[in-house]
């Protein structure tokens, strides 16, 4: 387990090396002078040489790379030219709604994910099964900024049941909090369901299929033990691989919900970089975003190396 | 004499086996249901993108104030929009916009993924490098990395098309170079290679062609995700700019008006979501048909 722990740790530092660049070189993609377009038209030629001497824009790109770096490691992703504060501080206040968020559709997509795909699989190539097959790929197409409109439109202009926009923290009360939030999980889990519930089915499919759960229908076990204790346990492996790796994906997803709800998140707080040309909160944000989901898959990795001795063990001898 | 007549009568043959095989593969293809309803869908798409100046007389610039946010009526079949521009001709023009970027950029990750995917699983010092380079842009959120990059280049259609590119390539190098991986291992090329053949032919003339069925499979599905992120990126106003229309920017402004005006979300979201079914339908069924020991779940 330690070997496999240490060679899954040192394939990161590639990863995060690549990802750090990239997120380096975004400031100097810009076509021109970085300080032009951050200052705009009509900033003086001294303002724009202490802005590029305060982001250290005159140094080497090798230079300026390593003292970024340097900030990195140690917690400093710069200082929001606009805001006047760190960009660590304006990612921690926006950080709320979005993680808020990217759970409780989490937490709504596995819900409905896990009996859907189950009674899926139990049910192969009847009526219900392409029913639902259908459906989830409908749900898979959906982009969920899409779907968060038309939950808006019905929900809350025309029936007027939920707030169209908005957001409070939970300390304003829990039914306060989660009346804003209630639109946005549903669009933002839809595809994310689709997703787990499609590969629940797969999965239970594969494992049905297996001598072990013959045998033990041929016991005469239930059938709900059969599938619940016998065949879910040892289908649940590729599940949680997908509800793992796709957390990224659904906070990256959060981002854009959170424009059609007008939360306050992460997402607000990039597009409104964005607009202002703030490239330090940009590069902090996304790489903040990147490395967290670069750790998150390695904690399914991990966990599922400690749920499966198979899987620690063929690692080692490879 | 005789041997040229051989010679004749064999590449008959083989031209003959070669029809089959393609009226063989249109049969199978007819019958895949999949891959029809999302052909069919994408092609009424791309008419209805192509056609657009004969399937409406008005411009999508045009703006009649007097005319703002009527619904759907015989004049405007899809209303008009917050500035009284005619949504429909809005919506038939974003089109052009949408799959305009899909197809582009579909076709420019082919090309880019299927050389570094081939390089890369032939030459086995570059993989370490490229691999690593590509595990480190997969590692981003596709949407976040494509915001970055239009925060670098600024929001016009041509920098749309290259931030997806970006962001897309390291997924077709992928499956190119794992397709290439098993190809590469085979006796055929293990004989062109004792046969003296260079590198580059065995690479352009014999691995590549093995690799075009997954390639094909993978490009319908950027297409579909690049169609999701440019309504996406134009919807946050980092994509297609106004006053052109795309299917996002459309929606961007039906979400000012959206106590007001349903149709602007309805339309150009319908638009999206057919054409997006449409390509995953297909790529479904193409992936079925080319290759069927692939797992069916999908990605």
């Amino acid at each position: 387990m330690k070997v496999y722990l240490l060679k899954r740790i040192l394939s990161l530092i590639p990863v995060l090396l690549v990802v750090s660049v990239v997120v380096f070189m975004i400031i100097h993609l810009t076509p021109g002078d970085p300080a032009a377009v951050i200052l705009g038209p009509e900033a003086s030629e001294a303002d724009k040489e202490s802005l590029r001497e305060q982001l250290g824009l005159n140094l080497p790109l090798y230079q300026q790379y390593f003292s970024w770096m340097g900030g990195v490691v140690q917690g400093d992703l710069g200082t929001s030219i606009f805001m006047r504060k760190s960009v660590l501080s304006a990612i921690f206040d926006h950080l709320g709604p979005t993680l808020s968020l990217a759970i409780l559709s989490q937490l709504a997509a596995i819900l409905l994910a896990l009996p859907l795909g189950i009674m899926a699989a139990n049910r192969r190539g009847t009526l219900a099964d392409q029913t639902f097959m259908g459906i989830s790929l409908l749900g898979l197409s959906v982009p969920n900024f899409l779907l968060g409109l038309f939950l808006a439109i019905i929900f809350a202009v025309n029936l007027g049941w939920l707030p169209v926009a908005g957001y409070q923290p939970l300390s304003a009360g829990l039914w306060n909090h989660l009346k804003f939030l209630i639109l946005p999980a549903i669009a933002l889990g839809t595809a994310q369901a689709a997703l787990i519930a499609r590969m629940t089915r797969a999965s239970m499919l594969e494992t049905l299929n297996a001598n072990y759960v013959k045998t033990a229908r041929s016991k005469g076990l239930r059938e709900q033990i059969v599938i619940y204790k016998h065949t879910l346990k040892n289908a649940f492996i590729p599940i949680l691989t997908v509800i793992g790796q796709t957390f990224g994906t659904l906070v990256a997803g959060a981002v854009v919900t959170e424009t059609v709800f007008n939360i306050p998140g992460i997402g607000q707080l990039i597009i409104n970089s964005v607009e202002r040309r703030d490239y330090s909160v940009i590069q902090g944000t996304v790489l903040f975003i990147t490395v967290s989901y670069v750790f998150i898959n390695l904690i399914v990795d991990l966990l599922y190396g400690f749920l499966d001795p198979r899987v620690r063990l063929e690692n080692i001898d490879s | 004499m005789e041997a040229t007549i051989k010679e004749q009568e064999l590449s008959e043959i083989k031209s003959k086996i070669n029809n089959q095989r393609r009226k063989l593969f249109f049969q199978r293809f007819l019958l895949n249901k999949l891959a029809v309803t999302g052909s069919i869908i994408i092609i009424v798409t791309a008419l209805f993108a192509l056609l657009a100046p004969f399937l409406t007389s008005y411009t999508p610039y045009e703006m009649q104030v007097a005319n703002r946010l009527q619904p759907p009526s015989g004049e405007h079949i899809f209303g008009t929009d917050n500035f009284g521009r005619d949504l429909f001709s809005r919506v038939a023009y974003g089109a052009q916009a949408s799959m305009g970027v899909g197809i582009s950029v579909a076709f420019i990750t082919s090309l880019l993924g299927l050389i570094i995917g081939l390089l890369s699983a032939y030459y086995r010092i570059l993989d370490h490098v490229l691999m690593r380079i590509s595990d480190g842009m997969m590692a981003f959120p596709a949407i976040l990395l494509a915001i970055a990059i239009m925060a670098a280049l600024g929001p016009r259609l041509e920098n749309v098309i290259i931030a997806l590119s970006i962001v897309y390539t390291p997924y077709v190098a992928r499956v190119v170079r794992s397709a290439a991986l098993v190809i590469r291992e085979q006796t055929f090329i293990e004989a062109m290679k004792a046969q003296g053949a260079s590198n580059m032919r065995i690479i352009w003339g014999h691995i590549a062609p093995n690799t075009l069925s997954p390639l094909i499979v993978q490009a319908t599905f950027i297409f579909a995700d690049a169609i999701i992120i440019e309504a996406g990126l134009s919807f946050l106003g980092v994509g297609v700019p106004t006053p052109d229309p795309s299917w996002g920017n459309i929606l961007y402004d039906g979400k000012l008006v959206i106590y007001n005006a349903w149709w602007m979300t309805l339309f150009p979201g319908i638009a999206i979501i057919l054409s997006v079914l449409g390509l995953n339908l297909f790529g479904d069924g193409l992936r079925d048909l080319l290759d069927p020991k692939t797992n069916n779940a999908k990605k």
